[in-house]
């Protein structure tokens, strides 16, 4: 499987997100700048964290307007798996492929820490090696990562099943300590956490690891059932 | 817009503006002399800020000539951006240290953040990729408003900054001290690595060659900041505001990137900084360096602001830009680079072969001088020194245990100091997990990093404590160096090199300068027989307030390998059953100490002692014992002593712990004797391990029960409490002393 991961002025969860699928996974990985106008040759795409563009204007605001954000809207359209993770996250709903907006964390600092996160839902192409309701720890790193969304949003994402992860603690504010949404399809998943930091025992857990396997494993049976 | 009205020459003279910018009379003299006229002001700013104590060490650099510099693995000493040690593998490890103390006491954000932007491109600028930061603050005492709000907006401004740009900022120190009321201490570190072929050095070679401007525009921002770096603070300091910087990480998160892929081509000659003194010291050094010139045109400077004069752009300290010069005839493949991350790089002047810094604007030359009269031809003091009377009378004290009535009280307190409590409020805010490659997170004795590809990590850490330095500068600066040391060796790695940063007071105070010497004394002996040689640094001076000085502080910066990530050790307690040993003996030590502070309200009498060979011979024996695969954690003993130690030893992983210690209890418990760890280890290893470490003591073993239980030999129980009250008092102190009233 070949990921693409996408590099906008101010990622810099761009080397760790490689490093986990490439070094981890053994899957292929390819670092894509901004203004790429082609995601064709990718079978799933990757937006890390960071401060793209400093975080001006509004966190993801104005990375969502990169040229390779129209591609990365065709590759969601085409059911590929689109994976952005904290400042991706932020920019997939300002692109508005995931719905809702990341606010300042409740105590207005930024905080990095390890949290306890829930598995809300193990059957998503992102989730389906870990259990329905499992505990993970997983580190976060953000200022703003207070999810919002309004009551009739956080309605039918409770109803659709859209709710991925959600924060064993509340500690930065988020509606019903929602941590990762998927969209309607289930192919588009946001989250504040980062996986991808944990991908091994020396770096301080290997919890994160599942979801990367879980994107292969999805994309695998697909492939095989095509051929 | 407004008019810049500037003197000509013989008002620069005849109403001595130069002493506003910092110059004397008598180093006026020595200008007009090598210029065989008088400077015109434009030319007079290059001299007040190359010449300032900032850039030129005129007042210290007969103390760091004390400093060893040199090891077979040395591959730069200081002198250039950041110093380099070969760690082997075709690698090295390039780290710096630099202060940012005034602009912090007078704009903390703005001022944290812009010494953090500054000391990362101090290691890029070598050729390296940085990936760690670190960072050592003093401030007052946490009881007021403008303390609280001071300690904040530096942790927040370094925060900002380092977290955007993705770097992790892995450790560091905070302690409090009222000395620091008014001046608190910012030194930022910055730790990169590199291949050895991409190495680069700050040189203007090859005449002809285009000098280059790349990165951000020059604005008005830090016109003479380093001259105001090299003055004590008043109360009317907050006027000199505009002398403070604004960082703009994103910005340098481009450059850095843009600067990174520039080291890998052959165009490039050289490559500096534009940080303190901007253009004039990158410029100057740069020829200096290369025994050549540059001439420069002013109108092709990027400016970001209208009506610039020449002297404005040259002393402007504006951030995240870079001087370079390149090959003659490659200027459209750098520009084209650059253009990748949306940066300026402009061709701006010329590489000559007069040694001069010729500038042009507007058509005219506004100044001609010999590069080497701005960059090594500063005076140098050797300023009289005097011991002051209160070292005098300290020396004449005997060693007196403070009085304790309730040791388990007394270890709650000291847990909630606010220099040894927990500072995971501050390290929470702080990326320092980004890049994935930390090994050790914050709150060990030192942060380990990976180096990636290999099995290799670095293990680093800052430490000083500026009471020990106050009361005996000498002994003092021992133990700093002694103590960096500690930190690394317990968490698996040989130490490897130093920096540091000399933050004194006002070096024209006899007894100041007694000050400085005796710790770079100190320093220097401890380097030389731990094998850490200095390979860089930076020195403020003038870190006073109202007359008031700081206590000295010399922060060092140490940076140790890790052979193999296996010997990667922390210092919580792993399993029940492990053994406790304590190697080095407790003396009735107080003077400085945690306790003495707390008791009494003051410090004073003689600093711990140190013997350097007893230091050197237990790190060995540690590290042998750790590389061997004996020691389940390792902790060295300091502030608060043995019963502090222990209790962050059980913090860690919720284990208990069961102790017994010999001598009186006071000491025992509180003492802060130097050259002291503590230690567990599983029983199956006890023998080899005791063989291995000459001395080592069991004292106790760590058990399943989540109580800290401290007895004497014959059985009275000192201190008994749960780990977890013990823990929450220590965690809690100092998000508590911010939310209360002052």
């Amino acid at each position: 499987m070949k990921f693409a991961v996408i590099v906008f002025p101010g990622s810099n969860c761009d080397l760790d997100m490689y490093h986990a699928v490439k070094d981890e996974l053994g899957e292929e990985a390819e670092y894509v700048w901004h203004d790429s106008t082609d995601l064709s040759g990718y079978d799933g795409i990757l937006l890390p964290g960071g401060f793209s563009y400093g975080d001006y204007l509004r966190c993801g605001a104005i990375a969502q307007s990169s040229p390779v954000m129209d591609e990365v809207k065709k590759a969601a359209e085409a059911g590929k798996p689109v994976l952005g993770i904290c400042n991706g996250f932020q920019i997939l709903t300002e692109a508005g492929l995931l719905p809702g907006v990341l606010l300042r964390n409740k105590n207005l600092k930024f905080m990095c820490r390890t949290v306890g996160l829930k598995v809300e839902n193990a059957n998503t192409l992102f989730t389906n090696e870990y259990m329905a309701g499992q505990e993970i720890r997983i580190p976060i790193a953000h200022g703003e990562g207070n999810y919002y969304c309004d009551d009739a949003t956080y309605e039918q994402l409770k109803n659709n099943n859209q709710i991925v992860f959600s924060y064993a603690d509340d500690f930065n504010g988020s509606r019903n300590n929602i941590a990762g949404i998927v969209n309607e399809r289930g192919n588009v998943l946001g989250m504040m956490p980062h996986p991808e930091r944990a991908v091994s025992d020396l770096i301080g857990g290997s919890d994160g690891l599942s979801l990367f396997k879980s994107i292969v494993k999805q994309w695998r049976e697909a492939n095989v059932s095509h051929a | 817009m407004s008019v810049t009205l500037e003197p000509n020459t013989e008002q620069i003279k005849e109403q001595k503006v130069y002493q506003q910018m910092g110059l004397s009379d008598a180093e006026f003299a020595m200008v007009e002399n090598i210029l065989g006229r008088t400077p015109n002001y434009t030319e007079t700013g290059l001299f007040s800020v190359m010449w300032s104590e900032h850039c030129s060490y005129k007042n210290s650099k007969p103390v760091l000539a004390k400093f060893p510099t040199k090891a077979p693995r040395v591959l730069q000493g200081p002198g250039e951006g950041a110093g380099i040690v070969d760690i082997g593998d075709g690698q090295a490890v390039v780290f710096k240290m630099e202060s940012h103390n005034h602009p912090s006491a007078i704009e903390p954000y703005q001022g944290a953040a812009t010494g953090v932007g500054g000391i990362i491109r101090d290691v890029f600028s070598m050729g390296a990729r940085p990936i760690a930061l670190l960072n050592s603050l003093r401030f007052g005492e946490l009881t007021t408003p403008r303390v609280k709000y001071l300690f904040e907006e530096v942790v927040a401004g370094i925060a900002g900054y380092g977290n955007c740009i993705g770097i992790p900022t892995v450790g560091g120190e905070v302690q409090f001290d009222a000395s620091y009321d008014g001046n608190p201490l910012v030194n930022a570190m910055c730790v990169g690595l590199i291949d050895h072929q991409d190495i680069q050095k700050g040189i203007a070679s090859g005449v002809g060659n285009p000098v280059m401007y790349v990165g951000a525009k020059t604005g008005r921002d830090g016109i003479h900041g380093a001259t105001f770096a090299s003055e004590e603070l008043t109360e009317s300091s907050g006027d000199n505001r505009p002398a403070v910087q604004v960082g703009d990480p994103f910005m340098e998160k481009l450059l850095l990137e843009a600067c990174l892929e520039l080291v890998k081509s052959d165009a490039l000659i050289g490559i500096q900084d534009m940080g303190a003194a901007g253009l004039t010291s990158s410029s100057a050094e740069m020829a200096s360096k290369a025994g050549s010139g540059i001439e420069m045109d002013l109108d092709h400077i990027p400016q970001r602001e209208t009506g610039m004069t020449a002297y404005e752009m040259m002393l402007s300290e504006s951030q995240e830009r870079m001087l370079i010069v390149v090959k003659k005839g490659r200027e459209p493949e750098i520009v084209k680079l650059f253009e990748k991350y949306g940066l300026d790089a402009v061709t701006v002047g010329k590489v000559t072969d007069d040694s001069t810094l010729r500038l042009v604007h507007k058509g005219e030359i506004v100044a001609e001088v010999p590069v080497d009269a701005l960059a090594e031809d500063a005076p140098v003091y050797h300023k009289p020194s005097s011991v002051p009377a209160y070292y005098k009378e300290y020396q004449q004290m005997e060693n007196v245990e403070p009085k304790v009535e309730n040791y388990g009280e007394t270890l709650k307190s000291l847990l909630q100091q606010p220099t040894i409590a927990s500072k995971e409020w501050v390290y929470d805010q702080y990326d320092h997990q980004v890049r994935t490659s930390t090994v050790v997170s914050p709150g060990s004795d030192a942060a380990v990093i990976r180096v990636r590809g290999t099995n290799k990590g670095l293990a680093m850490t800052t430490d000083c404590n500026s009471r020990y330095i106050y009361l005996d500068p000498e002994m003092g600066g021992k133990i700093a160096v002694a103590e960096a040391a500690r930190n690394v060796v317990v968490s698996g790695a040989k130490p490897l090199a130093i920096t540091d940063c000399l933050n004194f007071g006002n070096p024209e105070k006899p007894e100041i300068f007694w000050q400085l010497e005796k710790a770079a004394d100190g320093m220097s002996e401890a380097c030389t027989i731990l094998d850490a040689p200095v390979i860089g640094g930076n020195v403020s001076l003038y870190n006073e307030t109202n007359g008031t000085a700081i206590y000295p502080t010399p922060t060092i910066g140490m940076v140790g390998l890790v052979e193999d990530l296996s010997h990667v050790t922390t210092q919580d307690a792993k399993n029940a059953g492990d053994l406790v040993y304590m190697i080095g003996d407790s003396l009735t030590e107080f003077g400085g100490s945690e306790l003495q502070k707390m008791v009494e309200g003051r410090i004073f009498g003689k600093a711990p002692s140190i013997d350097l060979s007893v230091e050197a011979q237990r790190q060995q024996q540690i590290l042998e014992a750790i590389q061997k695969g004996l020691v389940a954690s390792a902790h060295d003993v300091a502030e608060g002593g043995v019963a502090v130690a222990i209790a962050e030893k059980a913090f860690g992983n919720g284990l208990g712990m069961d102790i017994e210690l010999s001598g009186s209890a006071t000491t025992a418990l509180f003492s802060e004797s130097q050259s002291r760890f503590i230690v567990t280890v599983s029983p199956g290893h006890s023998s080899q391990f005791e063989q291995v470490v000459q001395g080592a003591k069991q004292i106790g073993t760590v058990t399943d029960s989540g109580e800290l239980t401290i007895k004497s030999e014959d059985g009275v129980v000192w201190i008994h409490d749960s780990v977890d009250t013990l823990r929450t008092a220590w965690k809690g102190a100092i998000p508590c002393l911010l939310k209360s009233e002052a």
